[in-house]
């Protein structure tokens, strides 16, 4: 019968050898055996005997440090037992099958762990350039690790302070590596397309980017009539600022123009502050390269016009006309407003400039005359009893959602209601494809293009859709199927972009 | 000329990213590798300090210089010397493990030593007297071993007349900077762990009678001893260098067995020593620490460096001193290692972490090669995968590879070596600690070795230290 104040075994296994780890680990397995309130397993050393002694135990007759102790007190014999075949079973390394354990791999096996930051990755091989997107806040560290490893850096992401962008650009700068960004939505370097990029074929153009969607309609552009792109280096929307001073649109520069591939440089931007533009326009004079200025304002070419004077540069000849689609049923001048709902920022500040020399005032949040009055502006609410144009992907309308490109709801609910409003006349609007764009734009729009066209419909109106297609026949969505469906949903559809606004105005009937 | 912006224009770019998924699986949907980077976002307080730090223009240089100069040294044991003449100890001086501590705060195997060696200095005849005169103080003066170019296990307490291995670099020219550790008493009840029985201080007198005194002799006739080349050989034999010594305590006895037996000592004296090395796994523990400690004390006091240059504790504060913030010590709560136990004892038993011997995770050993160290892994329960994921992680955090400590099973690839406060920020990974436990009360010794990290606000505090350092940018 078991004794209620619990049994005592006392064990030597002489020369039995165990690591003292093994041992420690074992006492604890032991230890663990239900109905076990003490136990050690460890060699017989004085210590462990002392130990032995402090734990209650009676000590062994004869034991050395050579030979292995096994003391356990459990209440019953079957306690007793359970541990003994607990304490074979951890001697003789039979592996850990309990829910916890895991079997170990090959010893030296398994993948390397993935890398924690942007120095490690660059440090496991010979990166180039790095491709930063995370929240603006934590950029800078991100960018600057990358400068540290001597690679280049494509930076997707927004919202860093201009005197962080300065100091990532100098840093840059002295080591002659190249910052892509903040906020830089489009790049191809050599042939890879980073962030939203088109899919075009290699040729003698090269880009500088201070605007995304710029300078995909120029790529597109030119893709349509058979020429390549070498490089598109994106720069920043405010790198020549005066504070950025332009410093990644010179560098850039000059890479392009010693780059052997590049044969017509194309600085596609708003117009920079004053100083700034006489220091690029006196470096680009200087240079073996012939460049280009695309600066998107009033009374200056619109990007389709600049597509041309690079094409004129070249001496190849221009296209008679740029690829558009017509709906079946012939789109006709009519009273109402123009609502322009674009995706791509630098899209709806040149559809804006093409549509307010002809139609006047259009409410924007970025008004193109801001000391003009109230009839430019668009309040948060995003209403206006006039012609409006919208930029889903301003930064005030990303917060926390997804860009446009990605996610069209936020459009496409604006597109619905711009069906049921009488005052509405024309809508406008942009699809831009390529590498990470959505990834069949045209089946996302046509239903609510079509809805919307009904339910105007059923009041008699007659609602005109126009769509500016910022795309390429390679992309992966292949623009002319793109296309195809947009114009079965009743849309006209145009590649150039101020060709598409060009028509969007005419259908305006003026008032 | 050579190519602009190193080149990127002339072929497809190799891409690493972090951040949104959606640009990498473009790249990828384009055929073009990309690494990926598992990012994960720092603390939102330790924004401002992190930009302000990565902004500090002074910061790659300054690490590479500091980092240059801890890998340049080649620690060499050259002598065996009484404290009192080494450190310029005076009676009633004592050193203690990590950053500074009275007694009021002291933990529990701190006190012990400090009964113990007040009893070994024979400035008190009972424990009782010896706890009055620490409490009263005014006799007794208590430094950390940093502060002296000295490190100590556990407690780390170091009194006069206690015995030091000195060791210097071995590079011709270099700066004669010297560091010091005590010789290892063993393991069980012993004053580093805090117990100060007559046991402790009977080995501890013949220590600093017999076997002191005699090791001088052997290393002064073997000539200077390469630490270094001993530390490289362990890896490759089993060793980390904190919590296993096993290879390196017998390839340092190698090393020195003849000029023992040479010493002219009486044959039983000799026979005791070599017993009592090798007998004692960790005795190279205390040569491996202030390998450590000169190789960390070089890259000392580089303004702008964020390379941590020690990590050290004294059971109840856990600090960390940073080469760009010169003497300063952050420090949070010591936590309670993760492990196994010996005998009977368990967590309760367990005392905050204690000793100078981070500094071996400091310099790359220890947790940080655990990979070479299979045979230990189970001390946390792991396995060997986990063995390797240890030190890979680690080097998640480093500035660099050591070029002569390597782990034959990770490829003979150098160990994690050079912490940067910026890197352990930044990832949220605190350095993976190999340690003994110290028991909870004065005068129980051990009861178990285990894992056990930092406190985070060690290093968000030296990262603090280091923004209100940086130049203001403009």
């Amino acid at each position: 019968m078991s004794d209620s104040s619990g049994q005592d075994r006392v064990e030597v296994r002489a020369g039995a050898y165990y690591d003292s780890v093994s041992l420690m680990q074992a006492s604890r397995t032991v230890q663990q055996v239900p109905g076990v309130s003490a136990a050690l397993v460890a060699m017989a050393t004085d210590l462990n005997l002392e130990l032995l002694a402090g734990l209650g135990f009676a000590a062994p007759d004869q034991a050395g440090p050579n030979d292995l102790l096994v003391a356990v007190r459990a209440a019953d014999d079957e306690a007793g037992s359970a541990a003994l075949a607990a304490l074979a079973a951890v001697l003789s390394g039979r592996p850990d099958t309990s829910p916890g354990g895991s079997s170990a791999g090959s010893p030296g096996g398994g993948a390397d762990l993935p890398p924690r930051t942007i120095g490690s990755a660059a440090a496991r091989g010979s990166a180039t350039l790095a491709v930063v997107s995370v929240p603006g806040r934590y950029a800078f560290v991100e960018a600057m690790d990358a400068l540290d490893a001597d690679l280049s850096v494509f930076l997707f992401s927004d919202g860093l302070p201009i005197e962080q962008e300065v100091r990532l650009k100098e840093v840059a700068g002295r080591r002659d590596l190249l910052v892509m960004g903040p906020d830089c939505g489009t790049a191809i370097v050599a042939g890879v397309g980073l962030g939203f990029a088109n899919v075009v074929r290699p040729g003698p153009v090269g880009i500088v980017a201070a605007s995304g969607t710029g300078a995909q309609q120029v790529c597109c552009l030119l893709d349509a009539c058979g020429i390549g792109i070498s490089h598109v280096l994106g720069v920043g929307g405010r790198d020549m600022s005066a504070e950025v001073a332009a410093r990644s649109t010179l560098q850039a520069l000059a890479a392009l123009d010693a780059d052997p591939a590049t044969e017509v440089i194309v600085v596609v931007s708003k117009p920079p502050a004053a100083e700034v533009a006489a220091r690029v326009q006196e470096v680009a004079a200087g240079l073996a390269t012939p460049v280009v200025f695309g600066l998107l304002g009033p009374g200056r070419p619109d990007f389709t016009a600049v597509t041309g004077q690079v094409i004129a540069d070249l001496g190849r000849s221009q296209p008679e006309t740029w690829p558009h689609w017509q709906p079946a049923e012939p789109q006709r001048p009519r009273a109402g407003n123009l609502a322009g709902l674009f995706c791509g920022g630098t899209l709806r500040d040149e559809a804006m400039i093409i549509a307010a020399a002809d139609l006047g005032p259009i409410a924007s949040s970025l008004p193109l005359h801001p000391a003009c009055g109230p009839a430019w502006a668009l309040g948060s609410d995003l209403r206006s009893p006039g012609h409006l144009m919208i930029d889903f992907g301003d930064d005030a309308l990303t917060a926390g959602r997804p860009h446009p490109m990605i996610d069209p709801s936020l459009r496409t609910a604006r597109l619905l209601a711009e069906g049921a409003d009488p005052a509405t006349g024309v809508v406008l609007l942009d699809v831009v494809l390529g590498h990470a764009a959505a990834a069949d734009p045209a089946a996302d729009l046509s239903p609510a293009i079509t809805a919307a066209r009904a339910t105007a419909a059923h009041d008699d109106r007659d609602l005109a859709v126009v769509v500016s297609l910022c795309g390429s026949e390679g992309d992966p969505q292949g623009r002319d199927d793109q296309a195809a469906v947009l114009a079965a949903a009743g849309a006209a559809v145009f590649t150039s972009n101020a060709e598409a606004a060009r028509h969007a105005v005419s259908l305006i009937r003026p008032t | 000329m050579t190519r602009p912006l190193h080149g990127l224009l002339s072929g497809e770019p190799i891409l690493t990213a972090a951040g949104v998924g959606l640009l990498a699986d473009a790249l990828e949907a384009q055929a073009v590798p990309v690494e990926r980077v598992d990012w994960q976002p720092p603390p939102a307080d330790m924004q401002g300090p992190l930009v302000r730090v990565m902004a500090d223009p002074r910061r790659a240089r300054a690490n590479e210089t500091a980092l240059r100069r801890v890998l340049a040294v080649s620690p060499t044991l050259v002598d065996v010397l009484p404290a009192a003449d080494a450190l310029d100890l005076h009676p009633g001086h004592f050193l203690h493990a990590g950053p500074p501590i009275e007694w009021d705060r002291a933990s529990g195997p701190l006190r012990g030593a400090l009964i113990g060696a007040v009893l070994l200095e024979r400035l008190a005849g009972t424990p009782e007297e010896a706890i009055t005169l620490l409490e009263t103080g005014t006799a007794i003066t208590l430094e950390p071993c940093h502060a002296r170019g000295a490190v100590g296990p556990m407690a780390g307490v170091i009194s006069p007349s206690m015995w030091l291995f000195e060791v210097a670099d071995g590079v011709a020219g270099s700066t004669g900077r010297r560091s010091y550790c005590s010789l290892n008493e063993g393991l069980g009840k012993v004053l580093r762990y805090g117990a100060y029985g007559t046991d402790v201080l009977d080995r501890l007198r013949w220590m600093s009678a017999v076997l002191g005194p005699l090791l001088r002799v052997a290393v002064r006739g073997h000539g200077p001893v390469d630490l270094g080349a001993l530390i490289a050989q362990m890896l490759q034999m089993g060793d980390e260098g904190h919590n296993r010594n096993r290879a390196g305590t017998l390839l340092w006895l190698r090393e020195v067995l003849p000029d023992l037996i040479d010493s002219g000592a009486p044959p039983a004296d000799v026979s005791a020593a070599v017993d009592f090395i090798a007998g004692n796994e960790h005795f190279f523990l205390n040569l491996g620490m202030p390998a450590c400690k000169l190789a960390l004390d070089a890259g000392r006091g580089v303004p702008g460096s964020t390379l941590v240059v020690a990590m050290a504790r004294n059971g109840t504060d856990f600090g960390i001193q940073v080469s760009g913030t010169g003497d300063a010590w952050f420090t949070g709560p010591a936590q309670v290692p993760d492990g196994l136990f010996l005998g009977g004892f368990g967590p309760a038993d367990a005392n905050p972490d204690i000793g100078d011997s981070a500094i071996t995770e400091t310099a790359g050993l220890g947790g940080f090669a655990m990979a070479a160290a299979p045979a230990i892994v189970r001390f946390v329960g792991g396995d060997v995968a986990d063995a390797l994921d240890a030190t890979r992680s680690m080097y998640e955090i480093t500035l660099a590879e050591h070029p002569a400590y390597q782990v034959p099973i990770l490829g003979f690839r150098g160990t994690p070596t050079g912490i940067d406060v910026t890197k352990v920020v930044r990832t949220g990974l605190l350095p993976r600690i190999n340690t003994g436990m110290a028991g909870r009360v004065a005068g129980t010794g051990q009861v178990g070795a285990g894992l056990v990290s930092p406190p985070a606000e060690c290093f968000t505090a030296a990262l603090a230290g280091l923004a209100g350092l940086a130049p203001m940018p403009g």
